[in-house]
């Protein structure tokens, strides 16, 4: 049965990679929080949270979702919905005139 | 090759279960997406309060948003344990896993009773209704992220969970994880950017 597997995946990561992810994503929460409560970001706030977020994100969905391992098909079906979906937000939030609402 | 990626001959080389539940997040991207643009679209229109800024509690969601982190860690060190067939750890992770998906459910349970409490319900206002349906939409998907662990669980005890079974426990911790990104994103969006 197994002889005719052709599975492209890898070798999942090592526990302390799956660590040094975790405490990753906890410096990062941090770092968001930090973010949240300093005044001197208020200019900044949504653009570096942003992008904070979306490096979260990243980290769990190629470390712990394994696809950074795993068969590119996989990517490509996460990713196609996945820039619908913020193309989707992006293009509603410019429709109803809340892209800079304060 | 992971015990977890051994499986039957397919046309594509990929096991079909994990191809289809992929295809499945990807439309759970589609309804998140959606929940959230109109959370987003409604943000900051509310006629009357409690808005955002009173009544959403950032220290206490950021502890229940470090708490569902910590469940992927749990979650991915699981199937490591299912792949290698040490069944002690696999039940240590996929309990701790599903306790801290239980717990990340207490503190929202918390949260909800105390907007309520405070005036804000469904039908308060915009607000209302988009936050309580977004993040109530998620709370759902970690409760039913956490009964499945709880089968794995038992199947475990049961010796059933051996390392040949381990696609089944990849296949849930894909749900698991995807669970924590969409929260990753909701906290970021809903808690940190506050508009209105």
């Amino acid at each position: 049965m197994t002889d005719q597997v052709r599975s492209p995946a890898r070798a999942h990561p090592t526990t302390g990679t799956y660590l040094a992810v975790a405490a990753v994503l906890t410096v990062v929460t941090l770092v968001e929080l930090g973010v949240f409560y300093i005044p001197a970001f208020r200019p900044v706030l949504a653009p570096v949270l942003l992008v904070l977020s979306a490096g979260k994100f990243c980290l769990v969905v190629m470390f712990y979702m394994h696809l950074k391992q795993d068969h590119r098909l996989f990517a490509a079906i996460l990713s196609a919905p996945l820039l619908l979906a913020t193309a989707l937000i992006i293009a509603l939030m410019f429709l109803f005139g809340s892209w800079w609402l304060t | 090759m992971t015990p977890a990626s051994a499986a039957q001959y397919t046309s594509t080389g990929l096991d079909t279960r994990k191809l289809a539940f992929w295809t499945f997040l990807g439309s759970e991207c589609l309804l998140f997406g959606t929940l959230i643009a109109t959370y987003l679209i409604y943000e900051g229109r509310s006629l009357s309060g409690p808005t955002p800024a009173e009544i959403l509690n950032i220290p206490l969601t950021s502890i229940s948003t470090f708490d569902l982190l910590m469940s992927s860690l749990a979650m991915v060190l699981a199937l490591a344990a299912v792949e290698r067939g040490d069944r002690l750890w696999a039940r240590v992770w996929l309990a701790t896993t599903a306790i801290l998906g239980s717990v990340f459910l207490g503190f929202q349970v918390y949260e909800f009773t105390t907007f309520v409490h405070e005036g804000l319900t469904i039908t308060t206002n915009l607000f209302g209704s988009t936050f309580f349906t977004l993040t109530g939409c998620h709370g759902l998907h970690v409760l039913v992220g956490v009964i499945w662990l709880t089968t794995l669980l038992i199947l475990s005890f049961r010796n059933k969970l051996e390392p040949e079974k381990a696609m089944n426990v990849e296949i849930a911790g894909l749900y698991w994880h995807f669970v924590d990104v969409v929260w990753i994103v909701i906290f970021t969006v809903v808690y940190l950017i506050q508009r209105g």
